[in-house]
């Protein structure tokens, strides 16, 4: 079986590790409570999307 | 080559896939609305679409085909009998699904899947009421204003003279509502408080704050708080407005 031959030096490694980045997640109103809540998803705080109610969708501030 | 279904695999084999989206199929019909993946959902989807088009042909047959899928004999009467009549109307797109955000513990994102039950297009059925009314409304005030034109020019000097008086109407109502309203623009009128057409021949949205206006079929219309209202779409143009969506 092919094994590496060099141990992974720390510079190779954490040079790679800089390109692992965290994108900021993309927020929108709630048209119905005005709190913050992901676009295409039915709002975390008052369980609302697109005038429908899903209480399944509501978590409260421990669960999110 | 066959081509593969659309969609990921499901369960550890075929079998088990084919055992898992009947056993969905039957809970989405006995209970109209389940919370379940969103990979499971887009699986579900096709296959109780079809159930529920064997379900609207009705016969016999159509209801053996079902029995091989959904094992449950109640259920498949409750397919018939009751879901299959609300759907009669619609061609296809019985089935929605909103996510409804990430699982606790593996971050699965989940959805509710659930029957469209609701008459078809009500909202429409009345949108479109409400535009024959204004036509309607328009066709009148053109045929009374067509024949004011031919009797004395005293008349038409009225009709100016109303129209003349009608704005400032509008502004003064706008300054008692609010001190810092905006100018309104030609052909509109401020809205009420809560944010409702003053009266039933405007129609049209206009919100100063993104300068676009919302006819009643427009996909914000709903969601909009109006601070003018127009009589049509070729008004709020006039007045500066932009159709929402452009």
């Amino acid at each position: 079986m092919a094994v590496p031959k060099r141990k992974t030096s720390r510079s190779n490694t954490r040079s790679r590790r800089a390109n692992w980045k965290a994108t900021p997640t993309t927020l929108t109103t709630c048209p119905s409570c005005g709190a913050a809540a992901q676009p295409h998803i039915a709002c975390p705080s008052c369980g609302t999307y697109k005038g429908r109610h899903y209480a399944v969708a509501e978590r409260t501030e421990h669960q999110a | 080559m066959p081509t593969p279904t659309k969609g990921p695999r499901v369960g550890g084999g075929p079998a088990h896939e084919r055992l898992i989206l009947a056993n969905l199929a039957t809970s989405l019909f006995e209970h109209d609305r389940i919370t379940t993946t969103e990979a499971k959902a887009k699986r579900l989807r096709p296959l109780a679409e079809r159930l529920i088009t064997f379900a609207k042909r009705g016969d016999l047959h159509a209801r053996r085909r079902v029995l091989t899928v959904v094992r449950d004999k109640g259920v498949v009467h409750r397919l018939f009998a009751e879901i299959a009549p609300d759907m009669a109307a619609r061609e296809g797109g019985y089935t929605r699904v909103t996510k409804i955000g990430a699982r606790k513990g593996d971050r699965a994102p989940m959805v509710v899947i659930e029957l469209v039950r609701e008459p078809l297009s009500a909202k429409k059925a009345t949108v479109k009421e409400a535009e024959g009314a204004t036509k309607r409304a328009v066709k009148e005030a053109d045929a009374a204003e067509a024949v004011e034109a031919t009797e004395a020019t005293e008349a038409t000097d009225a009709t100016e003279a109303a129209e003349v008086t009608e704005p400032v109407e509008a502004d003064a109502a706008s300054s008692a509502q609010d001190a810092d309203a905006k100018e309104v623009p030609a052909g509109a009128v401020v809205a009420n408080e809560d944010g409702t057409s003053p009266d039933e021949a405007y129609t049209v949205k206009g919100n100063a704050d993104s300068g676009k206006f919302h006819e009643p079929d427009g996909q914000w219309y709903d969601q909009t708080v109006a601070e003018f209202w127009f009589k049509s779409a070729d008004d709020a143009e006039a007045a500066g407005f932009t159709k929402a969506g452009s």
